[in-house]
């Protein structure tokens, strides 16, 4: 929040003590200091990566540089395979954290269902949970094809184990008061579920949503790497092979910008389900 | 005839720790529309007891009857309030209240209607809508009263209902409470560790030994008065006669509790 107008800094003034308007008013500084800082951060380190390139202290043809960059950015756009490639990638990491989610969701369910089987499959979720995931990308183009389907294999792969054991934890940690105030209206297993379960894991399911956006967006790039047809993890691979790098470097910001977008649009998403915790 | 009956109800509960024998033949009678408050040390089995009644736990031997009827899994004559409301954060007050409708699968334009009229009457109309972080403590509990009583039970078991309330607030909602539940004409078990509490709102007080519970004693509870309330009896001469009777019972337990085995408490 940000008060510019001096009519409400009038208004405050009247209506708080000099020191609070005082403190305010440090306080909005500070966060005006930040916000400059941060961007200035960021604009600093691509004036400076030109610069150097430009001065020759950087080798231009391994570490690039923005003007060139970006030249290859408008170079795909002009060719029409900029959105293709971004689409890809959104397309195939979106699918990927929502099945993911979804996926391990269900399982967590099945899991509180029957308490002996999660006490069976205990440790063969710890275990599936500290494989590394990415490993599993050959096998996955060998059984489906070197297509799309491997890659959004890979991006569940990655969400799905983490999904089951926090959305199972969210479960069990669901006060027992609740349930039981929910069995003295003499109501089913399933009426558990629905009523109290569920609807107090939300906050839990939309943080595992939100860890699911960076692991999918990991096991989408690396099956882009192994299937090597489309998509921004394509570019990197490709750029690196016939050392454009410059198509490389505008291909790793651009993911940077999709990882943004996709978080962003998860927060929002957040906010707006958990309206009631405000 | 009482409505209910507990018949030499025993409670054993067994863990990978050992076994602990919570209640032990335990005996009680209440009738219709009487006010039965049960006191006894922590840990004796009060709210295990409770539970027998509701039908949540099975006890190890005995059996309980409501209305006649043998108790064998959560009754809809028996309706439960426990130590905190409970309030469902992500519900309105109203979705709360008709919760326990909708777990029935009894949730009709009739019902609801006399859910609305309950909150009315009890002072939450207007708050169908809010969110229960939005109500006092005083009134999160009388929502959570009018979520037991839409289910029409004729027994309510609260297990310490005004525990979590700070004091000036628990004597107001004992009060409300109480009103509400004679209004009403409930036949009330109610759990406390608060003498004056206990004196103040029943018709007969029940008071238990320490683990495995049992009954020491009763004390019936009479106030000459044209109308009774729990503030109204606090200060009539009668009072401290029964706080003092009880509290004889319960301090009568004090060393043997610390001779059983202090370090469990
Ligand atoms: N689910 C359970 N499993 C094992 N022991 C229990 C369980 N619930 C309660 N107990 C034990 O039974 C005894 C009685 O508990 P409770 O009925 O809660 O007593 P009170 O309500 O009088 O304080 C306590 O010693 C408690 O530790
Ligand atoms: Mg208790």
């Amino acid at each position: 929040m940000s008060y510019k107008s001096s009519d409400i800094d009038m208004r405050y003034a009247q209506q708080h003590s000099p020191e609070h308007v005082q403190y305010m008013r440090r306080n909005r500084r500070m966060r005006t200091v930040v916000v400059v800082l941060r961007v200035s951060i960021l604009i600093g380190i691509f004036v400076l990566w030109e610069v150097a390139a430009r001065l020759g202290w950087i080798d231009a043809f391994i570490a690039s540089q923005p003007s060139r960059a970006w030249a290859a950015a408008v170079n795909l756009a002009r060719r029409g395979e900029l959105l293709m490639h971004l689409g890809y990638t959104v397309g195939e990491t979106v699918a990927g954290f929502v099945l993911g989610t979804l996926i391990g969701i269900v399982v967590a369910v099945l899991l509180w269902w029957s308490p002996f089987l999660s006490k069976v499959l205990e440790p063969y979720v710890v275990v599936l949970n500290s494989i590394p995931k990415v490993a599993l990308g050959p096998i996955f183009i060998v059984w489906m094809g070197t297509n799309v389907d491997a890659i959004v294999a890979m991006a569940i792969a990655v969400s799905v184990i983490v999904t089951v054991m926090m959305v199972y934890t969210g479960f069990t940690e669901v006060d027992p008061n609740k349930v039981k105030l929910l069995r003295t209206f003499g109501a089913s297993k399933l009426q558990v579920l629905q009523k109290v379960v569920i609807p107090s894991s939300v906050p839990v399911m939309i943080s595992a949503l939100k860890v699911n956006v960076g692991l999918s967006l990991v096991g989408t790039i690396v099956g882009e790497f192994l299937v090597s047809k489309a998509g921004l993890g394509f570019l990197i691979v490709y750029g690196g092979q016939v050392f454009n790098m410059s198509l490389v470097m505008s291909s790793v910001i651009l993911l940077s910008g999709v990882s943004v977008v996709l978080y962003y649009l998860v927060s929002r998403l957040e906010e707006s389900v958990v309206k009631w915790r405000e | 005839m009482s409505l209910v009956t507990i018949n030499g109800v025993s409670l054993v509960y067994h863990d990978p720790e050992g076994e602990t024998r919570a209640l032990h033949n335990v005996n009680l009678s209440v009738e219709p529309s009487e006010f039965v408050v049960i006191v006894g040390p922590s840990g004796c089995g009060k709210s295990s007891l409770l539970s027998i009644v509701a039908g949540l736990i099975k006890p190890s031997s005995g059996e309980v009857y409501v209305g006649g009827e043998r108790v064998t899994g959560p009754s809809r004559r028996i309706g439960y309030m426990l130590q905190h409301d409970y309030l469902f954060e992500w519900r309105t007050i109203l979705e709360n209240a008709l919760l326990g409708l909708e777990v029935r699968k009894e949730k009709t334009r009739e019902s609801v209607a006399e859910v609305r009229e309950l909150m009315r009457r009890y002072g939450l109309g207007g708050f169908e809508n809010h969110y229960p972080r939005q109500l006092s403590g005083g009134m999160r509990q009388r929502a959570a009263l009018i979520r037991t009583l839409a289910v029409r039970p004729d027994c309510l078991l609260l297990d310490e209902p005004f525990s979590a309330l700070d004091y000036q607030t628990r004597l107001r909602v004992a009060e409300e409470v109480y009103g509400i539940l004679k209004d009403e004409n409930k036949t009330v078990i109610m759990v406390t560790h608060d003498i004056a509490e206990a004196v103040a709102l029943a018709d007969r007080i029940v008071v238990m030994t320490p683990r495995p519970g049992t009954i020491a004693s009763e004390h019936r509870i009479r106030f000459e008065c044209a109308k009774r309330t729990p503030l109204t009896t606090r200060r009539l001469p009668e009072f401290s006669g029964y706080f003092n009777a009880v509290w004889r019972d319960l301090d009568s337990f004090e060393g043997e509790v610390q001779a059983v085995g202090g370090g469990e408490l």
